[in-house]
């Protein structure tokens, strides 16, 4: 593929990071990572609980800042010294674990509307922007002047993701969004999540240690082990290294281990199966091929 | 920034200082506490360096960590010298203005000063070599006569390890909570003091919510384990002394003897 400089929206380069430096408790979180990330790319994050996921998406929205190393946004330098980090927050929003937790305000409404608030923007305008956002995650009107403490905990959710779509990023980064919901909680968020995407052609970033979540729905998977990139491509080129997944405490999604095994008994399905979906298909053609040469 | 706190914060490495028991170094705190009140001499001063630095010499915590408690009494300090410094009567040294600065002032504030920074560093040494934990059974222990009169000791010392647990987990709640409500356009750096005031609002009503959503939980686990106060409750790992606490114990008597006779003959 042709890659112009244009399409790239999030480059890292070599980034390094550090905690606690010349301490008893000094740690790599991150190592000489280096990626780029183009506009409108659904990029899965993936590893181990500490792998420094966590870590690198902070980093990205200027939260923290790398001990060496560079980061771009849409070409700039965000090191530079005349940088403005609280535009770049703004332009890249980034949804925390549990993001419920941040929730402050007397009604949803108006907790939605802190983030458009801090951008300055006149009253109608946040107004406006609060109830496309709360459309956007299935919130209607309902919600808006009930107590963000008296919702569910799927309903809390989606008021603090919500609270960042409210000021328009640009990017989006969810960092494990369905921890903590039930099957349902977490298929129906991550089915908003594809809407939104078609709706706003945003780029998405999804942290997860989760393979299964994430496999169905992005294009590009980074995988993290202590502190490193390790593996970086589509799911089907990553999952085809199950067994080094394996052996840093992930693994490839169920579905990947039965169609191997399959092809061990001499069934070949082809190589590109990621999801139950695909692998029914590929059975029931398997299936019917066999019956007409029978 | 919010990291530089260092109350409650142990640091792990092994040392002999870390290996004795809490009780050992909550007397020997005392101790060196009670030498500082009454020192009263360039002499007992030059006991107490001694004593403080065989301690930090033999923690082996660097003397950067030991130091940084020092940045929260700064103030405190400042004011404390410079008071001493310039209201104490006697014979004058320099005068200009208003201010004038005697013989005894410079004495009496070089000894305040000491004393405050002693009385930090030396009880830093305590709480960085001792874990939490280690610290409230040797403080209930040691206090255990005092549930003879009836006060609720086991109670008390308990409540003092969960509030000293918690505090890191809500230093780090903290950061959190402040680094989202960032990522949402938050600013709390900038502004008069009562936008400063206000930008708080983001930050304190969830750290609220959180820190009681903590202790609902905390309190329905331990329910569960059918904790129900200190009554015929035997303890993991019972506190016991060694020939090394009982060694330093003879060092402390050593120590505080020299101290008085220093205090009284000179």
């Amino acid at each position: 593929m042709q890659e112009n400089v244009q399409d790239i929206q999030i480059e890292a380069k070599k980034l390094n990071f550090i905690y606690g430096e010349g301490t008893a408790f000094e740690q790599y979180a991150l190592k000489d990572v280096s990626f780029k990330i183009r506009r409108g790319e659904f990029v899965g994050i993936i590893g181990h609980t500490g792998s420094g996921k966590s870590t690198l998406i902070q980093h990205l929205n200027g939260l923290i800042k790398s001990t060496s190393g560079e980061l771009y946004f849409n070409g700039e330098n965000i090191y530079a010294p005349k940088y403005d980090l609280r535009l770049l927050r703004q332009k890249v929003g980034l949804v925390f674990q549990y993001p419920e937790h941040q929730l402050f305000e007397v009604d949803v409404l108006s907790d939605v509307e802190f983030g458009p608030k801090n951008q300055k923007l006149s009253e109608l305008e946040i107004e406006a922007r609060a109830k496309e956002s709360l459309a956007l995650v299935g919130l209607d009107e309902s919600f808006y002047k009930k107590s963000p403490f008296e919702l569910s905990g799927g309903q809390k959710r989606r008021v603090a993701i919500a609270g960042v779509l409210a000021m328009n990023p640009e990017v989006l980064i969810l960092d494990e969004p369905t921890a903590g919901l039930d099957p349902k909680g977490r298929d129906e968020l991550f089915d908003e999540i594809i809407e939104l995407k078609k709706k706003r052609d945003m780029t998405i970033i999804l942290v997860s240690h989760s393979m299964e979540d994430v496999a169905k729905y992005v294009d590009r998977l980074l995988v993290m082990n202590k502190g490193e990139l390790v593996l970086d491509g589509t799911p089907k080129e990553v999952f085809k290294q199950y067994k080094f997944l394996e052996s840093i405490g992930l693994s490839a999604p169920g579905i990947t281990y039965i169609v191997e095994r399959l092809k061990k008994e001499g069934i070949d399905l082809g190589d590109d199966i990621t999801t139950i979906e695909e692998a029914r298909d590929a059975i029931l053609k398997y299936i019917k091929r066999k019956d007409k040469n029978a | 920034m919010l990291r530089d706190i260092t109350l409650g914060q142990y640091y792990p490495v092994d040392s002999f200082i870390h290996r004795l028991d809490p009780r050992t170094k909550l007397f020997g705190t005392m101790i060196f506490i009670i030498s500082l009140f009454i020192a009263d001499s360039w002499l007992s001063y030059g006991l107490a360096t001694v004593f403080l630095v065989i301690a930090i010499g033999l923690s082996k915590v660097p003397v950067k960590f030991m130091l940084k408690g020092l940045k929260a009494v700064l103030v405190l300090l400042i004011i404390s010298v410079s008071f001493n410094l310039f209201l104490t009567d006697g014979e004058v040294l320099f005068k200009f203005w208003i201010f004038k600065i005697t013989r005894e002032g410079i004495r009496v504030s070089l000894f305040m000063g000491m004393r405050l920074i002693f009385l930090i560093v030396g009880s830093s040494v305590m709480t960085l070599t001792t874990t939490p934990n280690a610290l409230t059974d040797g403080l209930e222990k040691s206090l255990g006569f005092l549930k003879a009169v009836r006060i609720p000791v086991h109670e008390i010392s308990m409540m003092m390890s969960i509030a000293l647990r918690f505090i890191p987990i809500l230093i780090e709640e903290t950061d959190k909570i402040m680094k989202a409500q960032m990522a949402r356009g938050a600013d709390f750096e900038s502004g008069n003091i009562i936008q400063k005031a206000k930008a708080m609002v983001p930050l304190l009503v969830p750290l609220f919510i959180s820190a009681m959503r903590r202790a609902t939980d905390l309190a329905m686990a331990m329910e569960a384990r059918c904790y129900h106060g200190g009554d015929g409750r035997t303890k993991l790992k019972p506190l016991k002394y060694k020939r090394e606490d009982i060694l330093t114990y003879l060092y402390y008597l050593v120590y505080m003897s020299i101290c008085i006779a220093v205090v009284f003959c000179f």
